[in-house]
């Protein structure tokens, strides 16, 4: 095969493009980890919806080819907004190989909430605490390895804006596609009677679920009566289930 | 439902400028209630009242390490204490 620059044959190890969805609070840096990683020259800069609409680059490392795709930056994943649904979409529906958050060093604590909506939805993700050197301007020094324990995920700590730490960020990368790596996701409790809810209702969906998807997640999405996750489901991989058979098992539930 | 009983409840337009205080409960349900958390006004944290608009509404206040802009509408939902 004579090699081009034409996009990659899907399901050929050697060509396959592996998909990154990047995600984050907003103001984070994400463009310009962004940029940092394809070369490119993505317009950067702190104003809310920034990126409205996903933007793409390519980048390759240890001869595997990657796109990146960056999500509008968002607090949440509850899909309120247009950017938060087409983050939350992106990383539940569109399946990529790997979700790389980035947070900001100087506010960890705010970042985690997205974090950890995320550890709900998929397992394949690697943290990035960019704004390090603002941070250590500040004084806060970010423990990456403890937080990586804690947390059950890589996490790799970068100053963008001077490339500090992002050739161990594509390697880290690498080695998640590679497999090296695996991960141990942690996950959110909730009390008691919640647990016995998610649980029930789980198990009624699980049967009528595309098998990539999470049904933990989509039991609490229902339980927070957010039934676009239902659509979405239904709409996409269950033609031989009706909507209505899917929303009576969940009314089941809901009684 | 479990009823909260406050004496005296100061919610967070009560709390002057250069003030602050940390978040006690949320009022609101919903929607709301879950965009508010998302923001960072959690039971605990503690906000800062950063400026309020020339209008009086909306006021910056500083929440988990990032300024937010809350309508008071909003604010009024949320409830605090100064200890």
């Amino acid at each position: 095969m004579i090699k081009t620059n034409s996009l990659p044959v899907h399901g050929q190890e050697t060509t396959k493009n592996f998909v990154i969805a990047l995600a984050g609070n907003p103001n984070v840096g994400k463009s310009t980890v962004f940029n940092r990683l394809t070369g490119l020259n993505q317009h950067t800069g702190n104003w809310p919806g920034k990126t409205v609409i996903k933007a793409e680059g390519a980048f390759s490392h240890r001869n595997r080819r990657y796109t990146l795709v960056d999500l509008p930056g968002t607090y949440s994943l509850h899909a309120s907004s247009t950017d938060e649904q087409v983050a939350r979409d992106f990383i539940c529906f569109s399946r990529p190989d790997l979700t790389l958050i980035v947070c900001d060093a100087t506010c960890l604590e705010r970042n985690l909430n997205l974090v950890l909506q995320i550890l709900e939805i998929t397992d394949r993700v690697v943290l990035c605490v960019n704004l390090l050197d603002e941070a250590e301007r500040k004084g806060i020094y970010v423990d990456t390895a403890m937080l990586s324990q804690q947390l059950g995920i890589p996490v790799v700590g970068t100053a963008a804006r001077s490339g500090r730490g992002l050739t161990r960020l594509k390697d880290v990368l690498d080695d998640m596609v590679a497999g090296k790596i695996v991960t141990t996701p942690r996950q959110v409790v909730y009390d008691p009677e919640l647990e016995t809810s998610i649980n029930e209702l789980e198990e009624r969906l699980t049967p009528y679920l595309p098998d990539w998807i999470n049904s933990r997640w989509v039991a609490l999405r229902i339980l927070e009566r957010d039934y676009s996750i239902l659509d979405h489901i239904t709409c996409t991989r269950l033609g031989s289930y009706p909507r209505q058979v899917v929303k009576e098992e969940v009314a089941l539930c809901l009684t | 439902m479990n009823r909260i009983v406050i004496p005296n409840p100061l919610s967070l337009i009560d709390i002057p400028v250069g003030g602050s205080a940390r978040v006690v409960n949320i009022l609101t349900i919903g929607a709301n209630r879950r965009r508010l958390l998302d923001l960072g006004l959690v039971p605990g944290s503690i906000i800062e009242v950063i400026r309020r608009s020339p209008a009086g509404n909306p006021t910056a206040y500083l929440i988990k390490g990032t300024q937010i802009a809350l309508r008071n509408e909003d604010a009024r939902q949320i409830l605090v204490d100064t200890n």
